[in-house]
């Protein structure tokens, strides 16, 4: 069963607040990313346990769910790499980043590595594209990539995952 | 040295933290706009000639002078953060680094809009900045700008950010208004405009985040001496985010009054183009607006110099000229291709069509299998014409001005650069592993000397 921590029940509480009365849905995308950072993609499961919390139905989060790009709708690697591939990042060498990844984790674009730990994805544009070329990692950016920084960025998350098992 | 109004500060020491902000002369317009009227607010930032910096150029002032006032009945505030219009980096700097910047320009605007509950909806890959943003908003509360009875006013307002999720149409002010209720960024018919009928279906005034901090400065000097800087209709100063084959990337403060050619090759500012390579063409404020081969770019048709402001970059009209934007520079050099670049482009608007309006959703889709098609030598010469009936076909009857987004780059691109669409066709092999590189296109810096 999906169940928020107790911390997050409070937070969802918290969002709630910020809206006129009757107006819980608003709190939708927020909670949807409360309800990823903790189970880490959405199961149908996890987007019904939403909608009760919310006293929606079950197809409005789906729908929602459905159109943002963010939302994960399966499992996914510990570690996300969404590197950007829109002009002004193709123009500073993204491709030539994609397909080192692609050959340094042996997998292709969409792909999980066996182990569960990375997942490589190609994203539009996401604001950075003075510092191109660039992926998201999670909550923060990883910019001005070279192939000598994602060599040293893919030790950096094994060490971290093998430093939490 | 231009004028700077946004980022004169932007390099002090923990300006992102309420002290030293403070010290340095913030909040100040609060102070001052407490003890104004709201309309005579509104009447200053009209005074002022401030211009919406997301994009469409539209005047702050009359925007906010069209909020309804219906009894009982709260009025809100949004600030648009959604910043994805590819080459746009700006709000993203201001939020990052001048964090009270943006909160002090929301609390003048709150209160000259009457908004006791204030948005600042974010793009959702900006994971990172709402701590920042909440980190201010917090020690302007406990410094008394925010909450209640802000200063003894007997305003009382609150802001709170809310993410997004990845997608660049909640940048669109209907379809940003439907996220924030928790729905689909699907745009609305307008009207009813947000001003009547907003977010849950109370009057709402979406601002950009650049057009928000902007006010600071407006309120601080008055909306007369603001308006005398720049040059007619572009006062003030404004943020451009530069990126490509540039020497030095970044976000930039330009009061309008430099021209193109000095933006991009003064040490001030992109520092010119790397590795001793010319300039091919320009996108200069945003994917969205007609790319400008060099020739254009520093001169207009007219032969008249170029400069960086509202007028001057549309001098000409599409035909000739191109837009400003939201500010977004997207320089490239001899060797980029610039069919390549067009798909990158189309695929984007395909990806972030809502799907809501048939020639959007099938339109961008068609024009990047075709682009696709042309650039990896699969296209025949009449795709090209296709292309331009594509485009053509999507601008004007769509919902939200997306579709006239996705259609404005694939036009420009055809317009300027035909021969290079041509090459591709007539060169199926070759273009796999040759660009088509300058070819007649001058170099724009002896087409300016």
């Amino acid at each position: 069963m999906a169940q928020f921590t107790e911390e997050r029940l409070a937070k969802v509480k918290e969002i709630i607040a910020r809206y006129p009365d009757g107006k819980q849905k608003s709190a939708l995308l927020p909670v949807l990313h409360l309800a990823q950072e903790q189970f880490g993609w959405l199961s149908s499961e996890t987007m019904d346990y939403v909608a009760g919390l919310l006293q929606i139905e079950p197809i409005e989060v789906y729908e929602v769910a459905t159109f943002y790009s963010m939302y994960n709708l399966k499992p996914v690697g510990k570690y996300m790499f969404e590197v950007c591939q829109t002009g002004p990042c193709m123009v500073r060498g993204s491709e030539d980043i994609i397909e080192y990844i692609k050959q340094k984790l042996g997998i292709k674009v969409g792909e999980t590595t066996a182990d569960g730990l990375f997942t490589l994805k190609t994203v539009e544009c996401l604001g950075a594209c003075g510092y191109a070329p660039m992926m998201q990692l999670g909550k923060h950016y990883r910019e001005h990539l070279t192939k000598e920084k994602v060599d040293a960025i893919i030790e950096e998350c094994r060490r971290n995952a093998a430093a939490n098992n | 040295m231009g004028v700077k109004l946004l980022l004169d500060k932007a390099h002090v020491e923990g300006i992102r933290y309420y002290d030293v902000y403070r010290r340095e002369g913030g909040y100040r317009s609060v102070e001052k706009a407490l003890k104004m009227s709201p309309a005579d607010i509104v009447e200053e930032v009209k005074k002022s000639g401030l211009r919406g910096r997301g994009g469409a150029g539209f005047p702050a002032g009359m925007k906010w002078s069209f909020i309804a006032k219906p009894e009982g009945v709260p009025r809100h505030l949004v600030c648009n953060a959604d910043e994805s219009e590819p080459g746009t980096f700006k709000d993203r700097y201001l939020m990052e680094f001048l964090p009270h910047l943006l909160i002090e320009g929301l609390i003048v605007a709150s209160f000259a809009l009457g908004s006791n509950a204030t948005y600042i909806y974010i793009r959702g890959e900006y994971a990172w900045i709402p701590d920042i943003l909440e980190q201010a908003i917090n020690e302007a509360k406990a410094n008394g700008w925010l909450g209640k009875n802000i200063q003894g006013s007997g305003f009382d307002c609150e802001i709170y950010v809310q993410r997004g999720a990845g997608a660049y149409i909640c940048g669109e002010e209907t379809a940003l208004i439907e996220s924030l209720e928790g729905k689909r960024g699907n745009p609305r018919i307008k009207p009813p405009f947000p001003a009547v009928k907003g977010v849950w279906d109370r009057p709402t005034v979406v601002n950009n985040v650049e057009t928000l901090a902007a006010v600071v400065p407006v309120i601080n000097m008055g909306g007369e001496a603001y308006s005398k800087i720049g040059v007619g209709k572009s006062t003030g100063t404004k943020l451009i985010s530069a990126c490509g084959n540039i020497n030095k990337p970044g976000v930039y403060e330009i009061d309008m009054t430099i021209s193109v050619e000095e933006f991009v090759y003064s040490d001030e500012y992109c520092g010119g183009i790397p590795n001793g390579k010319r300039l091919k063409a320009c996108i200069p404020g945003g994917s969205s607006v007609p790319i400008l081969p060099a020739n254009l770019l520093f001169k207009t048709a007219k032969g008249e110099q170029r400069m960086m402001n509202y007028e001057s970059l549309s001098d000409g009209g599409f035909a000739t000229g191109s837009m400003m934007g939201s500010g977004g520079f997207i320089v490239l050099d001899e060797d980029q291709c610039v069919v390549k670049h067009t798909l990158t482009l189309a695929r984007f608007y395909r990806h972030e069509s809502c799907g809501q309006c048939s020639p959007c959703r099938e339109g961008t889709g068609w024009m990047e299998k075709i682009l696709k098609n042309i650039e990896t030598g699969k296209g025949k010469m009449t795709d090209i014409d296709l292309l331009w009936d594509i485009q053509r076909k999507i601008e004007g009857n769509t919902i939200c001005p997306l579709g006239d987004a996705a259609a404005w780059p694939v036009a420009a691109a055809i317009r300027h650069f035909r021969d290079e669409f041509e090459w591709h066709v007539n060169n199926p092999e070759l273009c796999l592993t040759q660009n088509f590189g300058l070819a007649h296109y001058a170099d724009a810096r002896e087409v300016v000397a």
